[in-house]
């Protein structure tokens, strides 16, 4: 008798009532403007929205904010004032305090409910100004948390130049210049032909610098040039897109901005499985390799190294369960690593499923089911955290990834689990960060091997009633 | 539209959820987008509660949007019924979901005619009133539901207790210290002999609600949770309250003597004066602090006040009244219940001040210079880019505010925690005179980023070695001071003699 016969055969896909909770896509205001430099966000939104970013950012950025809200009050809701020339004091006040290179309007669900029409206001708006305007539509009814980077992603991907002017590639070069000062005219000719002669690709999806740095060194390994990522440190400095680039997605949540490249920029969209965990950036640089007909050097080598790294975590969690309860969607990306790490994975909770966009991604998580001989997971989009809670306290997972509402709760009855948004905001992509990934995933089990003795497991009274 | 980088107060629906999530089997149902439902997140990090917080996002998105809620909204409704048997759901929407205008009573009707349980509507207009006023109003509307329930079934207790009894009123979730404010609130009353008939919302069954009338009187130790509820069993059912904050030595007397005053009208023949004495003089801490020669060393010492109107004029009193400290100006961001602020601090500091603009608020601090701050996290945040120190003694709650030892700031032992607050946050006493007289043990600290770094100032070399002879805590404050000086004066290079020049003119 072998496991196998009693898996399903293909990964199985279910959609609950969607009463789950997740951050507000309005979120990703917090990690983008401090990732492009010279941006002003401005979230056009209620109370509601303003103090949701307040709490979930915290005091500390308050020295130089470089994103506000424009609190709608009665007066906009009930359409007394005019939309129009509201936003345009807003946005001069902020020329004014911040001058910013970019101001980024996030719509809200409010935005939306009262229709108003940013898209239709902001190139008016951005001649008289003076500054460009670019506007994402983030909210909620749409859009779950990480999917906010999506929408400001792909607007602005529309704003990058399809030619670099002739004045500008000067300004360009000057920077290479800047780099190479000092530097031999042959070296940099040398450096020139590290690179395999291959056709543009564009990097999409924002990422610490640190990361960016590693994921570029290591397509460089292969002689892969980057000509671009997207978003760049700076909004000026916005990569230049012609028709017929290559793109790739580093994160899988960009599925709006994947498909805005093929179709607003004539872009190829290479699908690939996303850089997290070893197998995951090997298996990404090996496709974007095979795309452009490159054997790729040493990947396996360098891959067998980083697992054999990872021993001392992998010996916490083989053998154990994981359960996603659903958050940033990066769970498909995260349980095919754990997976492969040896842990099962009973389900998989999901804001949101582009089975088109994370077919590369689900492919592997398949593959790497077969592959380590355990059942395939449940993938719910759209989850009911009440079901999913029942089901937890039946299949007693010996790890949680879960939204921050849910966290105390499910410790006090004893079950470990671990903050999604955690890998939301740390360094995971790439062969080194996998390392960074089981520190997050084994903490609650060490912390546990710490605390076992004391038989302190559950600490709410009455069996609990979820 | 307006700018807004902070709010002090949050928006409607979060007091609402404070006040449901509060009472016991009560749950939520927030006809909501994805992500409003934050709240869940903040009572769960914030006060590390064990249990699920018992509020529901009935998520509105684009296909609710297209067809309407209202089936979406009742079936969560009757479902969450059914699962967990609550005794109430209340039902409130968001900023949001309110400007879609649809009849939610009418929901909340069609639901009833289903679930076992009470299901209501948080009757708040959510463009209008921040969190601390929707809070207020949803918990009288919860009381007038149970009470009038009552009434008409005709099992509404009319009986006073035997034994002189209270209703604590405004005790909830992601409130202030609340939870040892309690505590303490209860010790107090068990010390005067007097049986705690309710406290509500916190821990408080709906079913029990019934039985508010039979207390002698009610206490509403906060200004902004608890009045409407105290207007109305006044209005409704003639029961006396105070509404004396027991903050302090001489306010909690206050308090006391005003409940003393109150049951002896009631026939109960109490003498609190020798508790009271007691207490004061030998028990808490607070009147000894006071006399002790620490404190002499912060006799005029200059401080600021803001937070809300509750503690910011409780605050405002203690430091003036108990402790000689100058409150050069006293605020609070309760701008809808600013003439009870003013009123209450009139006399206790040089000026009052009503925004909820935190820019505002920071500029009032760096204007005054004051020795200490004490204010919300806000103000915390802008002592600390002015080198200022700070108690933070009011909302916007913190993780911080939470903490696991007993630290109310009511009563006996609350006045011994913030005299404690009050003199940590100041420069300790020797230590300043001290500093002064040996010119400070950390000369070494850099000089530059300070709030004034980016001024056109330079500094020539003797004058910079003898700023850095300056005590750290005051160096940023001199440097300042000469920097302003020089300015008025069109004195580009700082030299030694420049500073003493200052030094002289500003009296220091």
């Amino acid at each position: 008798m072998t496991l196998a016969n009693a898996q399903p055969q293909a990964l199985q896909f279910d959609c609950e009532t969607g009463n789950y909770h997740t951050f507000c896509p309005i979120s990703c205001v917090a990690w983008l403007y401090q990732k492009i430099e010279d941006s002003f966000f401005l979230v056009i939104g209620t109370k509601t929205c303003g103090y949701f970013l307040q709490n979930a950012m915290g005091v500390m950025i308050f020295a130089e904010p470089r994103y506000a809200m424009a609190e709608l009050e009665e007066g906009d809701i009930s359409a007394q004032l005019n939309d129009y020339e509201e936003l345009k004091r807003l946005c001069m006040q902020i020329k004014r305090d911040r001058n910013p290179s970019v101001i980024v309007w996030i719509g809200t669900c409010t935005t939306e409910i009262i229709k108003m029409d940013l898209e239709g206001m902001a190139p008016k708006l951005e001649s008289e100004v003076g500054i460009p305007i670019v506007v994402a539509r983030a909210n909620g009814l749409d859009y779950a948390f990480t999917q906010g980077e999506d929408t400001v992603l792909a607007s602005m991907l529309i704003r990058c130049p399809d030619k670099a002017p002739e004045t500008d590639k000067e300004d360009r070069n000057a920077i290479h210049k800047l780099l190479n000062f000092g530097r031999k005219q042959e070296d940099v000719k040398a450096e020139a032909s590290e690179y395999v002669d291959h056709p543009p690709l564009i990097l999409f999806g924002s990422l610490p610098d640190p990361v960016v740095t590693q994921l570029t060194l290591e397509l460089k390994r292969q002689g892969i040039k980057v000509s671009g990522w997207l978003p760049t440190k700076r909004y000026t400095e916005l990569p230049v897109i012609e028709e017929g680039y290559y793109a790739v997605g580093v994160n899988p949540f960009l599925s709006r901005t994947a498909t805005t490249f093929m179709r607003r920029r004539k872009c190829k969209l290479i699908g690939a499985p996303f850089p997290i965990g070893p197998d995951g950036t090997r298996a990404w640089v090996e496709k974007i390799c095979s795309v452009f007909g490159i054997e790729p050097q040493g990947l396996e080598e360098r891959e067998q190294q980083i697992w054999a790294n990872l021993e001392d975590y992998l010996q916490l969690i083989r053998g154990k369960s994981v359960f996603f309860m659903g958050d940033n969607l990066l769970e498909i990306s995260l349980a095919r690593f754990l997976i492969r790490c040896g842990m099962t994975c009973p389900e998989i909770g999901i804001p949101y499923m582009d089975k088109r966009y994370q077919a590369a991604e689900l492919a592997l998580l398949e593959q790497t089911c077969h592959e380590m001989n355990v059942p395939l997971p449940r993938i719910i989009e759209k989850p009911d955290n009440y079901n999913q809670l029942q089901r937890i306290n039946e299949l007693k997972p010996d790890l949680v990834i879960t939204g921050m509402a849910h966290a105390n709760p499910l410790e006090a009855r004893g079950i470990n689990t671990k903050w999604s948004v955690e890998f939301t905001f740390a360094q995971i992509h790439g062969f080194s960060n996998a390392r960074d990934i089981l520190e997050l995933v084994t903490r609650p089990l060490r912390r546990n091997n710490n605390l076992k003795d004391l038989g302190w497991d559950k600490l709410v009274k009455e069996e609990a009633k979820i | 539209m307006k700018l807004a980088y902070w709010m002090y107060a949050g928006p409607a629906h979060i007091g609402t959820l404070r006040i449901a999530s509060s009472f016991k089997n009560v749950h939520a149902i927030m006809h909501a987008p994805l992500g409003d439902d934050y709240f869940n997140v903040m009572r769960s990090m914030l006060e590390r509660e064990r249990d699920f917080t018992p509020v529901t996002a009935s998520v509105v998105d684009r296909n609710v949007l297209a067809r309407g809620s209202q089936e979406k909204v009742v079936d969560n409704i009757t479902r969450k019924d059914q699962e967990e048997h609550p005794d109430l759901i209340i039902l409130t929407p968001t900023c949001t979901s309110s400007i879609l205008q649809e009849d939610l009573q009418n929901f909340c009707e069609r639901a009833q005619l289903e679930a076992k349980g009470d299901v209501m509507l948080a009757d708040v207009n959510h463009y209008r009133v921040n969190e601390l006023q929707a809070g207020d109003r949803t918990l009288q509307q919860v009381v007038q539901f149970y009470l009038e329930k009552a009434k008409k079934k005709g099992d509404l207790p009319t009986e006073k207790t035997a034994q002189p009894s209270v209703n604590i009123i405004g005790i909830s979730t992601l409130g202030f210290h609340n939870h040892h404010d309690c505590t303490e609130l209860k010790r107090l009353m068990a010390d005067l002999g007097i049986t705690v008939n309710a406290v509500i919302p916190e821990g408080a069954s709906v079913h029990e609600l019934k039985n508010l009338p039979r207390a002698w009187f009610n206490l509403v130790p906060y200004r902004e949770l608890g009045m409407m509820t105290a207007d109305y069993l006044k209005t409704e059912f003639d029961m006396p309250y105070i509404d004396i904050t027991p903050m302090g030595v001489v306010e909690t007397a206050r308090c006391l003597r005003a409940i003393q005053a109150l049951l002896n009208e009631k026939g109960a023949n109490v003498d609190y004066e020798d508790y009271i004495n007691e207490q004061t003089l030998h028990v808490s801490q607070a009147a000894w602090f006071s006399r002790s020669i620490d404190c002499q060393n912060l006799t005029g010492k200059k401080a600021v006040v803001y937070g809300d109107n509750t503690h910011a004029a409780a605050l405002t009193k203690i430091l003036s009244r108990e402790m000689g400290i100058h409150v050069v100006w006293a605020g609070t961001f309760c701008k809808y219940d600013a003439d009870w602020f003013r009123e209450q601090v009139s006399g206790y500091c040089d000026e009052v001040l009503i925004t909820d603009d935190h820019t505002v608020v920071g500029d009032a601090i760096a204007k005054a210079e004051p020795s200490a701050i004490f204010g919300t996290q806000m103000e915390r945040h802008v002592g600390k880019r002015l080198d200022i120190p700070c108690g933070v003694i009011s909302a916007p709650i913190h993780i911080q505010n939470f903490p696991i030892g007993y630290k109310p700031f009511l009563g006996y032992e609350g006045t011994n925690q913030i005299v404690d607050l009050i003199y940590n946050s100041f420069t300790l006493g020797m230590e300043d005179h001290l500093l002064e007289i040996f010119g400070g043990h950390d000369t070494k600290d850099v000089i530059t980023k300070t709030l004034s770094a980016d001024s056109d100032m330079t500094w020539s070399k003797d004058g910079l070695t003898e700023l850095n002879r300056i005590p750290g805590f005051v160096r940023g404050k001199v440097k300042r001071n000469t920097e302003k000086f020089a300015r008025d004066r069109n004195i580009e290079v700082i030299t030694a003699e420049v500073l003493y020049a200052a030094k002289e003119a500003v009296g220091a």
